[in-house]
């Protein structure tokens, strides 16, 4: 998980617009079940949680499994209340964490 | 840790003993590890049963956008949503997606509060081979809901 990821959300908002957060990560997200040239089954390494929080508030939160594609693109709706940073965090089975703030302006 | 600080002290004799004996252990771990690989995954039924337990979801609630056809299994892209005010006294609280063909049916659970104002969700998924999704939707007054679309796969995407 080196890369950084790639976050969209709109330039501005009013309080109390619901949003779209649109997020892309790069990851294998191995599977578990595919073998290697080695005949073994190659261990399982997917992002398994994503959370989005706003002032320590989760907002979102998603439990992924090996059904996920790789490279996850997932897109959320988010209430904005007020300006301030909303946090995204991926986490994978290695225990690697990505945190990210991402500031949502208020207009 | 302890094994290594006893080494420390040992003749050489009592290492390479106690070598093969590490090397022993680390056979014997990875192979623990690669019969815990091959545990099967739990099968559909087991899985909808742990998310709905005995209640019986209202069918055609939860709606479910994805291709007709999907060329590539690896990659589908889907967007599951239910209509809900999101209020504090009135909100989905999770959306489980299940994909019944595939080698493991858990797609992702995703859980949303209040503050997401909108129960909806887009992400990929990958697809073994032409089934139905079946998507269950939990909400904060403990009803369930559920929705069903049939997606043709061409090519499948679990590598095997």
């Amino acid at each position: 998980m080196a890369s950084k990821p790639r976050i969209k959300v709109p330039s501005s908002a009013k309080a109390g617009e619901v949003i779209e957060v649109k997020t892309l990560i790069t990851h294998v997200m191995e599977t578990g079940f595919r073998k290697g040239s080695d005949g073994k089954l190659v261990p399982r390494n997917i992002i398994n949680t994503f959370t989005a929080t706003f002032g320590g508030k989760e907002v979102f939160k998603a439990d992924l499994s090996s059904g996920v594609s790789a490279n996850p693109y997932i897109a959320f709706k988010f209430k904005v209340p007020a300006a301030g940073d909303l946090e995204l965090t991926w986490v994978d089975d290695k225990g690697e964490k990505v945190v990210e703030k991402v500031a949502i302006a208020v207009s | 840790m302890t094994q290594r600080l006893k080494l420390e002290v040992v003749d050489r004799r009592d290492f390479v003993v106690g070598a093969g004996a590490a090397a022993m252990l680390a056979i014997l771990l990875g192979r623990s590890t690669a019969a815990f690989a091959q545990e099967k995954p739990p099968t559909f039924d087991e899985v909808f049963k742990k998310i709905v337990g005995d209640k019986k979801p209202e069918e055609g609630k939860v709606s479910i956008e994805l291709p007709e056809i999907a060329e590539n299994g690896n990659t589908v892209p889907y967007t599951v949503s239910v209509d809900s005010p999101m209020s504090d006294a009135d909100y989905v609280k999770a959306i489980h997606v299940l994909a019944p063909g595939n080698p493991g049916p858990t797609i992702a659970s995703f859980h949303f509060s209040p503050m997401s104002g909108e129960a909806k969700v887009s992400s990929r998924m990958r697809l073994a081979k032409t089934q139905d999704i079946v998507a269950v939707a939990e909400l904060s007054n403990g009803s369930m809901l559920a929705g069903k679309r049939t997606v043709k796969v061409t090519i499948g995407g679990c590598g095997g």
